[in-house]
């Protein structure tokens, strides 16, 4: 049996800095996805919600704050809290509700008001907390993606020059797209003249917090074919595997990394293992991909995230990027609808933001970011407490 | 600085000597190291032990990867004023196969770090309270 369900419709509420309720995102987000389908509302019946800690009580129950909003009709729903994956997460629940055959059509839907600056813990003396310990000793969340900055600098040779040329890139194609949230076409010298945050990564290296919403509309291959639309794109593969004992890179929020000094034990890096199942799943590889999302917390994470992928050999990334090769029109485009670097993070909503970007693609729909014969998709994205995500989306 | 009495500014988590460790743990049955300490339940998957031993853990070892903190981080960091920068390493102990963050020592920058430069863990000032000051574990080059 098939395990791919169809993409009926897509909708993003622009990110930005909006500083309204997260729910308006979402709701907006939603309608668009289901006039995009041409689905009635009253024909949903699962609402899966991306749920955002940060917004309070409703946020934790976000599945049915988004189905109040757009009006009670019976529908059941779900909300799931993955971290950075919330949306994939909420995305493989309403997959599992179709493919057991007790939903035909399905809304989801993930949005976050962001607050400004750093993300902080509690407060308190809670040092049974990772989140607390590392923010009391001085370490933040640049920390961490800049050590593994300064690793691709010693072990590959990665230079600032590369660093900046990602931001460069992707603010090239996000000034294309009216739902990214920074749309200037920076410079080079823009990146060199931003202040240092944590060597060598400097502000434009780093991706800001934003306000913003997705929502996708999916259903059963049937659904699709008696709606007159069997040739909508297809979710072919989503991977939500945790890590695997013992972690090999030193991951936020942790002070440390496992130890691997017991007998069999290995050091695994999680974020390579994400895509290894969404390519089992979708029965393809690495070489029938026509363009990635990935998470670019940092420029020099992009990078990090094309070798995990298996889009170029490890090490190898800068070289693909210098070559221009992961740029629009390269040979394996990365980030067209510009990453976070363009839009920020907003997480319950960003894995669903970059599903929403394929099928774009993928319809052939993207405008001025179009990647000529996008035929198959893939998603990557990592977060907090051994979360994360890996989607494909073809044709 | 003042005669204040310096306290660990996180209890238990290393010793207070001249040549400072950090405290974990040890399986008992299989032998993998926690820090921090871990004794209810053993990680690792192919082992369901129960049963730890307190270990200090190896105060040498070589810099996986390093950086630095150019802002200020929010609460419940406490900051000097003005706000100084300072570096933070990654450092992998051999024995315990694991890396461990902190901050390097007051004074050197990222400028006098490298990757897989070896280092030795120290104990330095995190802040300072109305009754005491607060030390916590920081890296620094090992001495030749």
């Amino acid at each position: 049996m098939s395990k791919e369900i169809a993409i009926l419709g897509v909708g993003m509420h622009p990110w930005g800095k909006w500083g309204h309720n997260f729910v308006q995102y979402g709701v907006a987000a939603a309608r668009e996805a289901l006039a995009d389908a041409g689905v009635p509302w009253q024909d949903i019946t699962y609402v899966s919600g991306g749920a955002t800690i940060r917004c309070g009580y409703p946020g934790y129950v976000a599945g049915a704050t988004f189905a109040q909003a757009l009006g009670w009709q019976g529908a059941e729903v779900n909300t799931s809290y993955a971290a950075c994956a919330s949306g994939s997460q909420a995305l493989a629940a309403a997959r599992n509700k179709i493919l057991a055959g007790e939903c035909e059509v399905a809304l989801v839907v993930g949005a976050d008001t962001t607050p400004k600056g750093f993300l902080a813990p509690a407060g308190g003396y809670r040092p049974e907390d990772p989140d607390w310990v590392r923010f009391y000793l001085g370490i933040t969340n640049p920390t961490y993606f800049a050590l593994y900055a300064r690793r691709r600098m010693d072990l590959y040779g990665d230079t600032l020059d590369d660093f900046a040329a990602v931001k460069v890139k992707n603010s090239r194609v996000g000034s294309k797209n009216p739902r990214a949230r920074y749309r200037k076409c920076f410079t080079a010298e823009d990146v060199a003249a931003s202040a240092m945050v944590a060597d060598p990564l400097r502000l434009m290296d780093i991706c800001a917090t934003s306000d913003g919403g997705a929502a996708i509309i999916v259903s059963s291959l049937e659904y699709a074919r008696k709606i007159g639309k069997a040739n909508a794109p297809r979710v072919a593969a989503i991977s939500l595997v945790t890590p695997t004992f013992a972690s090999a890179v030193v991951e936020m929020p942790d002070i440390a990394t496992d130890s691997a000094a017991a007998a069999g034990v290995e050091a695994h890096a999680y974020r390579a293992s994400l895509p290894v199942r969404a390519y089992e799943e979708a029965g393809i590889g690495p070489s029938d991909i026509s363009l990635a999302e990935v998470y670019d917390l940092s420029t020099a994470l992009e990078l990090d995230w094309i070798e995990d992928l298996q889009l170029a050999p490890r090490g190898e990334a800068a070289a693909l990027l210098r070559a221009g090769d992961t740029a629009l029109g390269g040979k394996i485009p990365v980030n067209v609808s510009g990453g976070l670097a363009c839009f920020g993070e907003a997480v319950p909503a960003q894995a669903l933001s970059q599903v929403c970007e394929l099928t774009w693609q993928l319809r052939g729909q993207a405008g001025d970011r179009q990647v000529e014969g996008a035929k198959v998709g893939i998603t990557a994205n990592q977060g907090l407490f051994g979360h994360g995500s890996s989607v494909i989306v073809k044709k | 600085m003042s005669q204040k009495p310096q306290v660990p500014a996180i209890e238990g988590w290393h010793t207070m000597a001249a040549q400072p460790h950090l405290i974990g743990t040890q399986c008992e049955s299989c032998g993998t190291y926690f820090f921090p300490k871990q004794s209810d339940y053993c990680r690792n998957p192919a082992c369901d032990s129960t049963d730890f031993r307190e270990v200090e853990l190896s105060r040498t070892g070589h810099i996986w990867s390093y950086t630095n903190a150019c802002y200020k981080p929010p609460a419940p960091f406490v900051a000097q004023e003005p706000f100084i920068p300072y570096a933070i390493a990654a450092v992998q102990l051999e024995k315990e196969q694991m890396v461990v963050l902190g901050q390097v020592i007051e004074g050197l920058t990222v400028d006098d770090l490298k990757v897989g430069m070896p280092m030795e863990l120290v104990l330095e000032p995190l802040h300072e309270t109305d009754d005491d000051i607060k030390v916590t574990w920081k890296w620094q080059p090992l001495a030749q």
